[in-house]
């Protein structure tokens, strides 16, 4: 007997009402997509709990791949049978020797939501407690802090078995929660945002400014590296990529240094405000965190913010560095973001940035030039990738392997 | 011409040199280069590293690419001596590995660490439980090749693996050159912590090898410089070869899935038409070997010569290894398994590969006949 399913307990959705299916629908089809190598499983959703079923796929690799996807609280190897104690107990004891066991300690935690079932939860408990106990060498009972919990559940449909439970990675499906943009430097900041958008359900697609000559290929490179460690999280992501160099330019030209960086802050959130209108999307994501530097002043915030009534999400507000570099590592994300190539946010950026910009006299600056056609011609000319866990972005190379 | 030499190193796969080939004139960059060119490099690097990881089931950040079999191993061991020499002095090797392996250990003996050579059997495996005892609180690393290059002897590398995980403080390393390819190895199921490959034994170019450390081994450079290969590996990188080994391994694990049957169908009938031969005495054993390698002595008859007489037929096999038929020394794994020096001396090598077939035994076999019958009139 082997383990052949793996149970899915819902996170947060559990909380949801009559939209719970909603959610349900969204999780399946994530998990779906995000098991597509696996072609002989079948996925079971129920109201609370969902159930994998393995015909014969490698478990070890599918739990991998479950780790990643939001809205799942914890998971488990499970084995079911029918109800029937005999059978109940040869598949608890089956579910305990396909982990490590030896000089270890157990409980069994049985269920019985089957209320028809003829034994009380606690005669279960000893039941299969002591057959466990008769049928292996090393094992002790400990009820109050055991290695192996063996939790039976008996059940309408059949008796489970789980015996570990892993953590989820929590959060809601992504796409519950609607669409947004996220503002993608480069930097370690923004693909934590993104992240963490993710997490609670959104849907992202990344915009990246990109001032060629200033900023390199290397450093496109580097953004679709990011959005490609994102898409791990979030299935595909589009990715605009909005040629920036020409209003960078112009900004230089006639806005006095210490408002250049507030001003190029501002047509960026603008033109990712014009693309969040023609993707359909409902918010942006942006990776600032209060304070950290000049532009994230709540003086700057507010003057950049005003070229938009759009929601701006900033799940970093109010976290250290030290915490976002910790994501930051944990999502793979790290290692990419701190390669040193140029990019939108460290070119022309001026010596002394104003920390507390007054709104009046950045417009003042800003009315002599004429950006729109500007910002009209950079999202006209945006160019868009579709990128996934498989992206490559030179099809040149494919002979090669 | 029937080559029977591929442990000494195989005929790179045409679709391998056109990679090569490719890489080498069109996206010569140097991949540490910020311009478009060294771009191009640095993905194709990164695409080979992940291809390579994805076949060998490890993370891309585990691979580090060497110059070759050589020195991998040079740099597991001395990589790993250097790094944990405050952990203790003592390693643990066999006493059938490659030079490669022996000679650093040798090295590392003038510097004041300590080596023990396990014995191997009649079939040319260790024995776990004098592994057991040869370790010490001090050892820091055990390394032990997979298959033998000269006999094909397949060593129990799980079992071993499995052992260690009780010994936190040793790390394991394989030799897993010869394997790679025709016996499959599991790097997590087996507990290994570092492991070597060479491009060139699996149908790539030479100047390219693998290096696996684990996620968490730390390892003291060998060659330091301008901190290639996350810092471990300094020296412009070899895109080209580089490429051309990944695409090697992907056909060569293709390969393996298609005809392994089919190599071992040859294998056995190699090793009955030998042991017809009155004069020929097989060496590998056909438990726990490898599908590829086939050694047998000639009775006292002078290899080298042997080997001389079926080159003019264009028949190609080795006396013992490639890398120690020149010193004219006794075959060193025979003489650890027990074989006597008049064996040790006379022993041949055939090496096979999937591109080797059944109808050439039959041609390989008369030539072996003759030539004995050969450098029997001679002897006389």
């Amino acid at each position: 007997m082997k383990y052949d399913r793996i149970l899915i307990r819902y996170g947060e959705m559990t909380t949801k009402g009559r939209n719970r299916n909603h959610f349900v629908v969204h999780l399946k089809r994530n998990i779906k997509r995000k098991l597509k190598r696996f072609p002989n499983i079948k996925i079971e959703s129920m109201r609370d709990r969902m159930y994998i079923l393995l015909n014969g796929e490698p478990h070890e690799d599918i739990i991998e791949q479950l780790k990643t996807v939001f809205g799942i609280h914890s998971f488990s190897l499970a084995m079911k049978c029918e109800n029937d104690l005999e059978q109940i107990k040869a598949t608890a004891l089956a579910a305990v020797e396909q982990l490590p066991h030896k000089g270890k300690t157990f409980k069994v935690s049985a269920k019985r939501a089957d209320k028809q079932f003829p034994f009380s939860s606690n005669e279960l408990n000893y039941e299969i407690g002591s057959y466990i106990l008769r049928n292996t060498d090393s094992l002790t009972v400990n009820v109050h802090e055991p290695d192996i919990n063996v939790r039976v559940e008996v059940r309408k449909d059949g008796t489970y078995v789980t015996c570990r439970d892993i953590p989820g990675a929590g959060g809601l499906p992504v796409g519950t929660s609607g669409k947004a943009m996220l503002m993608l430097s480069g930097g370690i900041d923004s693909p934590v945002a993104g992240y963490l958008a993710m997490k609670r359900g959104l849907k992202i697609e990344a915009v990246h400014f990109f001032s060629p000559p200033f900023t390199s290929e290397r450093a496109k490179q580097k953004v679709i590296d990011l959005v490609k460690k994102l898409t791990k999280f979030g299935g595909k992501i589009k990715l605009h990529i909005v040629p920036f160099t020409d209003i960078q330019q112009e900004i230089h030209k006639q806005v006095p240094d210490g408002y250049s960086l507030i001003s190029s802050r501002r047509m960026m959130l603008k033109i990712t405000d014009a693309l969040r209108q023609k993707y359909n999307g409902l918010a942006i994501v942006t990776g600032e965190s209060l304070g950290q530097v000049a532009s994230q002043t709540l003086e700057s915030m507010t003057v950049i913010n005003d070229v938009t009534t759009t929601p701006i999400l900033r799940p970093l507000v109010s976290m250290d560095k030290t915490e976002i570099i910790k994501i930051a590592k944990d999502i793979d994300t790290h290692d990419i973001s701190i390669l040193p190539y140029e990019d939108c946010c460290t070119i022309f950026t001026p010596s002394a940035p104003k920390t507390k910009p007054k709104k009046e006299k950045v417009i003042h600056y800003e009315s002599f030039i004429d950006l729109t056609p500007l910002v009209e011609e950079a999202i006209a000319n945006t160019e868009t990738l579709v990128i996934d866990e498989q992206f490559a972005t030179v099809d040149e190379f494919e002979q090669l392997f | 011409m029937i080559y029977l030499d591929n442990s000494a190193t195989t005929k790179p796969f045409p679709e391998v040199v056109d990679s090569f080939v490719t890489v080498a004139t069109k996206y010569f960059g140097n991949p540490s280069s910020l311009h478009e060119l060294g771009m191009k490099a640095e993905q194709l690097l990164t695409q080979s590293r992940e291809q390579i990881a994805k076949s060998l089931g490890v993370k891309p950040s585990e691979i580090i690419f060497t110059s070759g079999g050589t020195e991998a191993n040079n740099f597991a061991i001395k990589g790993v001596a250097l790094t944990y020499r405050h952990r203790g002095n003592h390693i643990i090797t066999t006493a059938i590995e490659h030079p490669s392996i022996t000679e650093p250990c040798r090295q590392l003996e003038e510097l004041g660490f300590d080596v023990s050579y396990l014995s191997v059997d009649k079939t040319g495996r260790v024995n776990i439980d004098e592994l057991v005892k040869t370790i010490r609180d001090d050892t820091i690393l055990v390394s032990i090749m997979h298959v033998n290059n000269e006999i094909g002897s397949i060593q129990p590398i799980e079992e071993i693996g499995q052992l260690l995980t009780q010994y936190p403080k040793i790390l394991f390393h394989v030799d897993h050159v010869q394997g790679i390819g025709k016996v499959p190895l599991q790097f997590h199921k087996a507990h290994i912590d570092l492991c070597t490959m060479s491009a060139h034994k699996f149908h790539g170019l030479r100047g390219a090898g693998i290096l696996y450390v684990r996620d968490g081994v730390r390892l003291s450079p060998l060659l330091a410089g301008g901190g290639q290969e996350m810092q471990r590996r300094s020296g412009t990188e070899n895109v080209a070869a580089i490429v051309a080994m990944a695409k090697a391994l992907r056909m060569s694990l293709e390969k393996y899935r298609e005809r392994i049957a089919y190599l071992w169908d040859v294998k056995k009938t190699w090793i009955r038409e030998l042991q017809a031969i009155p004069d020929i005495q097989v060496n590998t054993p056909l438990e726990h070997s490898a599908p590829h390698i086939i050694n047998f002595s000639l009775n006292g008859l002078k290899s080298e010569v042997f080997v001389h007489e079926l080159a003019k037929q264009d028949i190609f096999v080795s006396t013992t290894s490639a890398c120690s038929s020149k010193k004219k020394a006794p075959s060193k794994t025979l003489l650890a398994m027990g074989a006597d020096q008049k064996r040790a001396e006379s022993a041949v090598r055939v090496s096979l590969s999937f591109e080797n077939t059944l109808e050439e035994i039959p041609i390989a076999i008369r030539a072996m006949k003759e030539a004995i019958q050969k450098l029997q009139e001679v002897t006389r």
